[in-house]
């Protein structure tokens, strides 16, 4: 009977006792959520094109972000640093869709999938062997992200909100409107959008598929930079963050693996209710650390009701 | 010339099922065999054992776990690293629970629960396919590991949060634990492996082999001939597990000797993935090639540069590792998509027709 009271009363009561330090929370899980948004959108994109489940989007974010910290470190300044970094990410496309995905076309879904967990190790170890594995402090004055917070007084409480958090929000806000625009309206757009409709088809009106599977994989590594920036602003840029990656798969599923929306309605979800539920249920009654499996089992229990995700195309099966 | 199949005729059904259609295979096993029983043993060093025959062994035996799964029933799962560690638990509070128990009926016995556990993950994949029940999985393997830290009656409460292996004696020689040598280890690893994997061919080759297969090949097509989709891919999930099982009780056994929770990450399991799919899905065979190939890749890029006496700082060498371990995985898939046991068929049959081309 107690532990009933401690899972389903207590909790909303220590909500209702202090709302300032619930605002907190959800602002921290909507920023956390904004990141898991952006990573799982590189993924959907990547799906949406070519039907590959690209698992080495995690670490292309960090692997943008120490390319962007090793470059300044070398001397080279922050302003120029940007751009070179996205000249590297653009020759990461290109030469994934040379050298790994073009041999491996018409293959199983599983073979990809493994190709991309192949990219992943390589890419930890080149990062690893060229720039070094200690965690590198992300170069945000430099590249006049505004750092500090503010304080905000509600309910005769105390909330805290960074600059940077608003940054990242805003960040990612433009980005996912430019992409939505990108992918509606323009040429290259209309063409990714029409192979993840149909590959055949796609093919068979002219449309490249080399040259779009580079313009993909380029975005998702520009979505990766901006990621990368954000996280690394707050944790520092290192090889942690994969395993942080990974959770952007659970907002995959929740979301629905095609779906622009569901990534980041399910990125927001995801971030938000493991925040609270750490915070409100895990902490006192489980012992914490509950923010590792969350996600996943959350997924899961939706995915049991919708199998194609909140917001995934409807999956029909024919013999 | 060797493999000269001319002249062995089938004259019944029985004999055209048999396990060695053709006697060449059988007599390669026998060498195999004999190499591993008594050939390693005789010229292996401690290191050897330890660093190459035993974990490529107890590697092979969590793939072929997983390849029952993936490659037989169609199923993906990325829950292997975890299920690899319920049996590892299960087997260490069994063992120190009932100190008298044989430790191979404790190894054994604690591949029950990871079953049982699997099977519980593995309810999901009946609404669920393809990729979503590969994330789904990882629940299970983010869920259980979280569970390893925090849940002290799991470790005894020992203040390092990691199970240690006591001391195993069995029928007075001692197997497990901190005295044991490594040969006794190796042939303990080896029987059960051996058993294991007597058991895995007879599974998949029989009824219910063909049953997976089918499910994996279109699981409504074999639900409208009349297979209980539920009942296989359950029970796929409940042989993957207890052998997933046995081979993470081995794992600390025989091998690691202490483990803990982090032990049994999602690395673990893409490692194990990594091997049933280099080595061939749907192939018993390739999980120990795969094995092979992955457990001695790292020992080798260690040897070399230093064998050649290049100045390279460990921490270099590591990341080197990783690198080149993934550019393989890269050329492997390119090179050959069915894994290494399609090398084997191909050189088998190029063998057969030996020295003709066609």
């Amino acid at each position: 009977m107690d532990l009933l009271r401690r899972i389903f009363i207590t909790p909303f009561q220590d909500m209702a006792a202090a709302p300032d330090f619930l605002i907190q929370v959800i602002w921290e899980g909507l920023v956390s959520g904004t990141l898991y948004a952006l990573i799982a959108l590189g993924f959907v994109l990547i799906y949406k094109s070519s039907r590959i489940f690209n698992f080495a989007q995690g670490i292309m974010v960090v692997f943008a972000a120490l390319t962007l910290v090793g470059l300044y470190q070398m001397g080279v300044p922050a302003l120029l640093a940007l751009p070179l970094t996205l000249v590297v990410m653009f020759f990461l496309a290109v030469v994934i869709e040379r050298v790994v995905l073009r041999p491996l076309v018409n293959q199983p879904d599983i073979i990809l999938f493994m190709a991309t967990i192949g990219i992943t190790l390589f890419l930890i170890g080149f990062g690893e062997t060229i720039f070094g594995g200690e965690t590198k402090r992300m170069i945000t004055r430099e590249l006049y992200i505004p750092t500090g917070s503010t304080i905000f007084e509600p309910f005769d409480g105390f909330v805290a909100i960074e600059h940077l958090d608003v940054t990242a929000l805003v960040a990612a806000i433009v980005l996912v409107t430019s992409l939505l625009v990108f992918l509606n309206r323009t040429r290259i757009g209309r063409a990714i959008r029409a192979l993840g409709d149909d590959h055949q088809a796609a093919l068979s009106v002219g449309i490249s598929l080399s040259m779009i599977w580079v313009v993909v994989w380029f975005i998702a590594g520009i979505i990766a930079l901006v990621t990368g920036i954000a996280w690394g602003a707050r944790a520092g840029v290192s090889f942690a963050l994969e395993i942080v990656a990974l959770k952007a798969l659970p907002v995959l599923l929740l979301g629905g693996l095609e779906s622009v929306a569901g990534a980041i309605v399910g990125g927001l979800m995801i971030g938000v209710l493991e925040k609270l539920f750490e915070i409100y249920w895990g902490q006192p009654l489980m012992g914490g650390g509950t923010e590792t499996w969350f996600a996943f089992v959350f997924a899961l229990i939706v995915l049991l009701f919708r199998p194609q995700g909140l917001f995934g195309e409807r999956i029909i099966e024919r013999v | 010339m060797l493999y000269r199949v001319a002249g062995q005729y089938k004259t019944s059904y029985q004999a055209d099922y048999a396990l060695f259609p053709v006697r060449q295979d059988a007599f390669l096993l026998g060498i195999i065999l004999i190499m591993a029983f008594v050939v390693f043993p005789m010229t292996a060093n401690d290191f050897v054992f330890r660093a190459l025959l035993i974990p490529v062994l107890i590697y092979a035996l969590a793939a072929m776990g997983l390849n029952i799964l993936t490659g037989y029933a169609g199923q993906l799962s990325l829950g292997t690293g975890a299920f690899m560690g319920v049996g590892a638990y299960s087997c260490f509070k069994l063992v120190t629970i009932f100190p008298e128990m044989n430790i191979l009926v404790a190894v054994l016995l604690s591949g029950f629960f990871s079953a049982t556990v699997g099977m519980a993950f593995g309810l999901p994949s009946l609404r669920i396919k393809g990729f979503y029940l590969a994330i789904a999985t990882l629940a299970a393997q983010f869920f259980l590991v979280w569970l390893f830290q925090k849940w002290g009656w799991l470790y005894n409460y020992h203040t390092s949060g990691a199970i240690l292996v006591p001391n195993i004696q069995m029928f007075g020689v001692t197997v497990a634990g901190p005295t044991a040598t490594a040969m006794t280890q190796y042939y303990f690893v080896l029987g059960v492996v051996t058993l294991m994997t007597i058991l895995a061919i007879n599974v998949t080759r029989g009824r219910i082999g063909r049953i997976w297969k089918s499910v994996r090949d279109m699981d409504i097509a074999a639900e409208l001939v009349g297979i209980n989709l539920m009942k296989a891919k359950l029970l796929a999930f409940f042989v993957s597990s207890y052998i997933v099982g046995v081979s993470g009780a081995l794992f600390v056994f025989m091998w690691r000797g202490a483990a803990e929770a982090e032990l049994f990450d999602v690395q673990l399991s893409f490692r194990v993935l990594f091997i049933a799919i280099i080595g061939g899905l749907g192939s018993i065979l390739g999980n120990y090639l795969g094995a092979i190939l992955i457990v001695a890749l790292p020992v080798l890029l260690n040897i070399v540069p230093r064998a050649l006496g290049l100045p390279i700082s460990s921490s270099t060498v590591e990341h080197i590792n990783v690198m080149t371990i993934g550019a393989l995985i890269i050329f492997f898939l390119i090179v050959e998509p069915h894994g290494l046991a399609r090398f084997w068929q191909i050189i088998r049959e190029k063998l057969i027709i030996w020295p003709f081309p066609h």
